[in-house]
């Protein structure tokens, strides 16, 4: 098709040439001819510079644009280009020759000189950058201690009953992080709940010992995988929900009004949050648990033929309240971490929507990231307290 | 208390980091004054604001409230200090969870005692007063720009505040709502006789309200004249003070 195409206005003389004059010892004339617009072959400035470089005895430079037909930004930014190379040559430019809306342009272009010392383009070297890696972690980890410590003292200003708190909010975060997170729990879980009592059946079939698998699901689903899944899933879904929300609030000013009014934003906006997933996640936890022993029971009275109410006395036998309390205990914890995450990159955030997007990226990899060195020490002091 | 000036700002430096914004600001505003900070783009007018409503502490230097030193005291004072200003932010700043009433009887709910039909009663007067009446339900997303701005405007009324703070109030509004905003601000000093300190490099409105004003200059980061934008215009020999208020048709040609 495109071949046929025909373009009305296009002849011989719209196609863009450049002759290289030299009419004098000392005088190159570039005679400019076509219509010079985006979109078409141009000849290129290389051809003109080397023209300039390659002529011996040229003192001055002039332009001839009479068979130009029509011009764009391509057309001055060739003109740009082959006069910056004239001057740098110490050639004299005579620009006369080119069109009067060219010039206007090129001066307009040229009036407020480049920028020098925009300090961009060199960047430190890797040693440096390590450094300022290292200084940059060392000053997150004194940030988050401080934000910890000044919530905890929120906690204290709430305990004696001075904190300004809104009821209906920490009503809508009861809400958001606890009733709504239940679907994406009840799936997770209930999968997490099958696939280990999968790998388990697999093992424990060779040595007919399937009814262990009982075990294995309830200890592991009570002990961690119940606390950890469902602190997985607030951290992506409701930490960077939070980083987000107080990151945009951040953007609009709107917690600068609230410090203007001297309602610190620590109780008002941190505190209902940290609460409310303190509060709900031992009982997502606990409804994980659940769920997931569910799994694991589908998968052996399915796969394995294991008796329904044996799986159930197996399951009584093998977990005990020390195993659900480690659970929930982590699972307190873990909600503290993610909200703690959450608000800390959200008050943390710059003032431009980019920053939002970063806020809650990093909400959710500080969430993750403290949950698994947190369940590490917390499984080490466990086992040491013989818990 | 009569005698000290309303607002001391002495030797002041701001600066993010390492990065100073603003240096040696010295000037006096006055009860009543309706005070322009004005200056070209990026000359650090926001900042002085937040440096005068106690959102970015100064390097150096000292912001005086009634001769009570703003940084220098202790936070209880402070917060009172906060509680005598009403801030109306460059976008409103409205607390977007909330609705226009919600916004309005937080500040109410929070620091006094008086009882939810009262408040109410209160917050339907504060939108009242700015042309809101009727808008009690509505949440910031629902409405305009320029209506956001009076909504924000109605909470800066709020504690009735001794000193109101704008940030740029006519950035973002036609002529029209920008001039109304002007009246409405000359109004309520009127009426509540309070001390109006306005961020804005909008000369119509420098020239229609003002009464008292300090220039801010980007390139030698400091200021360079405080006085009557009117005799300002008139007097002063400073070439850059002089063509921003005559939008660069006086004073040297140089652009």
């Amino acid at each position: 098709m495109s071949a046929h195409t025909v373009v009305p206005e296009q002849s011989v003389q719209d196609t863009c040439a450049m002759v290289i004059d030299h009419p004098a010892e000392d005088l190159l004339v570039l005679r400019l001819s076509g219509a010079w617009r985006i979109g078409k072959a141009l000849p290129s400035p290389d051809v003109a510079r080397q023209a300039i470089n390659q002529t011996p005895g040229v003192r001055r430079l002039a332009f001839d644009t009479q068979g130009v037909t029509a011009w764009d930004s391509r057309f001055l930014a060739f003109a740009g280009q082959v006069i910056t190379e004239g001057t740098a040559r110490q050639l004299t430019v005579d620009r006369s020759g080119l069109p009067a809306g060219v010039r206007q342009l090129l001066d307009l272009a040229a009036a407020v000189p480049a920028r020098q010392d925009t300090g961009a383009g060199v960047g430190p070297s890797w040693l440096a950058r390590f450094g300022l890696g290292g200084i940059a972690f060392a000053q997150n980890a004194i940030a988050m201690l401080a934000f910890l410590g000044e919530a905890a003292l929120s906690v204290l200003m709430l305990l004696r009953g001075r904190a300004r708190v809104r009821r209906i909010d920490f009503l809508q975060f009861l809400q958001d992080c606890g009733a709504q997170a239940l679907p994406i729990v009840t799936l997770i879980s209930f999968l997490v709940g099958v696939i280990l009592a999968y790998v388990g059946a697999i093992q424990l079939r060779q040595f007919g010992a399937q009814i262990y698998v009982a075990d294995l699901v309830g200890i592991a689903m009570t002990r961690e995988m119940g606390a950890m899944m469902t602190a997985i899933i607030m951290a992506g879904r409701t930490g960077a929900a939070f980083a987000a929300q107080l990151g945009t609030m951040q953007v609009n000013e709107e917690i600068d009004a609230l410090a203007t009014f001297g309602i610190p934003p620590m109780q008002f906006l941190v505190l209902p949050r940290l609460l409310a997933l303190a509060l709900m996640m031992p009982l997502l936890t606990l409804y994980a648990d659940l769920l997931g022993i569910l799994g694991g029971a589908m998968v052996g009275l399915g796969l394995l033929h294991l008796g329904g109410v044996q799986y159930y006395l197996r399951t009584a036998a093998a977990v005990d309240l020390h195993d659900l309390s480690a659970g929930l205990i982590k699972s307190v914890v873990f909600g503290i971490l993610v909200a703690i995450a959450g608000c800390l990159r959200g008050m943390e955030c710059g003032r431009s929507s980019a920053e939002v997007g970063r806020a809650a990226t990093a909400a959710v990899v500080t969430g993750i990231v403290s949950i698994i060195v947190a369940d590490a020490l917390l499984t080490v002091i466990f086992d040491l307290l013989g818990f | 208390m009569t005698d000290e000036p309303c607002i001391a700002v002495h030797d002041l430096d701001m600066a993010y980091g390492d990065r100073v914004i603003q240096r040696n600001l010295t000037f006096t505003v006055n009860r009543g004054d309706i005070f322009i900070i004005m200056g070209g783009s990026g000359c650090g007018k926001s900042t002085l604001l937040r440096s005068m409503v106690g959102l970015l502490r100064p390097v150096r230097g000292e912001v005086a409230y009634s001769g009570q030193s703003f940084w220098g005291a202790n936070p209880a004072v402070r917060e009172r200090l906060l509680r005598r200003f009403g801030i109306l932010y460059q976008a409103g700043a409205l607390w977007s969870s909330m609705t226009l009433a919600e916004n309005v009887a937080l500040p109410l709910g929070e620091f006094t005692t008086l009882r939810p039909d009262e408040v109410r009663e209160l917050v339907s007067l504060k939108l009242a007063l700015v042309g809101l009446a009727g808008y009690e339900d509505f949440y910031p997303s629902e409405i305009s720009g320029g209506m956001r701005k009076r909504a924000g405007l109605a909470r800066a009324l709020a504690l009735d505040p001794d000193i109101l703070f704008f940030d740029e109030p006519s950035a973002g509004l036609d002529p029209i709502s920008s001039r109304r905003l002007d009246d409405l601000i000359l109004e309520l000093r009127d009426s509540l006789g309070a001390t109006v300190v306005i961020v804005t490099h909008e000369l119509a409105s420098i020239f229609a309200i003002g009464n008292n004003a300090v220039f801010l200059d980007a390139a030698t980061k400091t200021m360079l004249a405080t006085g009557d934008p009117k005799v300002l215009r008139a007097e002063t020999t400073i070439p850059t003070v002089r063509q921003f208020l005559t939008r660069g048709e006086e004073g040297d040609g140089h652009a």
